[in-house]
């Protein structure tokens, strides 16, 4: 698909990236903003919506795992030194660990207060533990630092993208940007 | 209600032993009591697909009732809404709230038979009213009852609309977002009950 520019990502990465972007992006918004609203019919709308985006985001990061052990990232410019690429190598495994933790904690606080999350409002999953008011309180607090951490390392990675992109100008940042933004003798 | 409920059993005893007559044969006009520790009213709600489960802490029942003489039962079950449990303090509080129970003005639920009749198998069908909020509205429970060890385990369930008590009107009558169907389910444990 992409045989002209060997050393960017397949259309199907670019995909995963900025679909699970933005759904990240959101759901920490919304995360940020739901937790200390007043008892509302907002606030069950923004509760169910965050954790329809969870699941939503730990599903595709299941299938966008898969697809990178099957189609391996594009190495990194010769031009990066090498602390730079272990340091890269470290935060991407970092977001990946993050992507499915973060998920899978707010799913165990949903379960443990009693509240099964019913994807879509259709689609019953299973709870990962059983009710237990004093257990729901105990992770609570695990679900957002770990969401905090997750917004930390993309902070990272996005002010290491534009480094790339304005500072040592390596052609890293374009390797994921959508095929409509690059410029047109590149494709 | 208590005084006269107590009075007629002084009555009936004092006419048992009167007129010479087995008191059990009396007794079971009176003696059907509520196992509180052993008996559960809970209900489940839908928030946006997800069942929401609850139950009452606190209630009361004067039955009486005879398996071989249905139609003779009645029963006056109290449920204090005050009790609310769902596990989550902020919820039991909106819960009180005029939006939905209203029930720091109105803390009782209600139920009264009106009648009560035998749909063979040990089960049987209460209809009667159900009153929250002030609101009463026609309801039927359709109970089996199962006996062990001098216990009578009468499990039932029911549907109401939560929307016909006006639970949950103004904000919250959204029925996409808190649907109007509320299962009641009942498990009671009684004792005295004659033999089925």
């Amino acid at each position: 698909m992409n045989t002209q520019q060997n050393n960017a990502y397949s259309a199907v990465a670019k995909m995963f990236h900025w679909i699970l972007a933005m759904l990240i992006i959101g759901a920490f918004g919304v995360g940020l903003y739901m937790a200390d609203l007043p008892v509302s019919p907002q606030r069950l709308k923004l509760y169910n919506w965050h954790k329809w985006a969870g699941v939503t985001i730990l599903a595709l990061s299941a299938l966008r795992l898969c697809w990178r052990l099957y189609q391996p990232a594009p190495t990194l410019p010769a031009s990066v030194v090498e602390w730079q690429k272990r340091a890269s190598h470290a935060a991407h495994i970092a977001l990946y660990i993050l992507f499915f933790a973060v998920p899978v904690l707010g799913w165990i606080y949903s379960s443990a207060a009693g509240f099964p999350i019913v994807w879509f409002g259709v689609l019953p999953l299973p709870d990962l533990v059983d009710k237990n008011r004093e257990f729901a309180e105990f992770i609570k607090p695990f679900h957002g630092m770990a969401a905090k951490v997750l917004a930390a390392v993309v902070l990272l990675h996005i002010v290491a993208a534009l480094k790339h992109h304005f500072v040592e100008h390596d052609g890293v940042l374009q390797r994921m940007l959508p095929n409509f933004m690059l410029p047109k003798k590149r494709v | 209600m208590m005084n006269k409920f107590a009075l007629n059993v002084v009555a009936v005893a004092a006419l048992a032993v009167g007129t010479g007559i087995s008191p059990t044969v009396y007794s079971q006009q009176a003696q059907q009591k509520l196992i509180a520790a052993q008996s559960e009213i809970s209900f489940v709600s839908r928030q946006m697909g997800v069942p929401v489960s609850g139950n009452f802490k606190k209630f009361a029942a004067e039955i009486v009732f005879d398996p071989k003489k249905p139609e003779l039962g009645k029963v006056s079950f109290t449920v204090d809404l005050l009790s609310t449990d769902m596990g989550s303090p902020e919820t039991e509080k909106e819960l009180k709230g005029s939006g939905w129970f209203d029930s720091i003005k109105i803390p009782t639920a209600t139920f009264i038979s009106t009648t009560v009749k035998s749909l063979g198998g040990g089960r049987f069908e209460f209809a009667g009213k159900l009153a929250i909020k002030g609101i009463s509205q026609n309801i039927v429970v359709p109970v089996t009852l199962t006996q062990a060890n001098g216990v009578t385990k009468v499990v039932g369930q029911f549907n109401l609309k939560r929307l016909d008590f006006k639970i949950g009107d103004g904000d919250w009558n959204d029925v996409s977002l808190v649907a109007n169907e509320v299962i009641v389910n009942v498990k009671l444990a009684l004792s005295g009950v004659a033999v089925l």
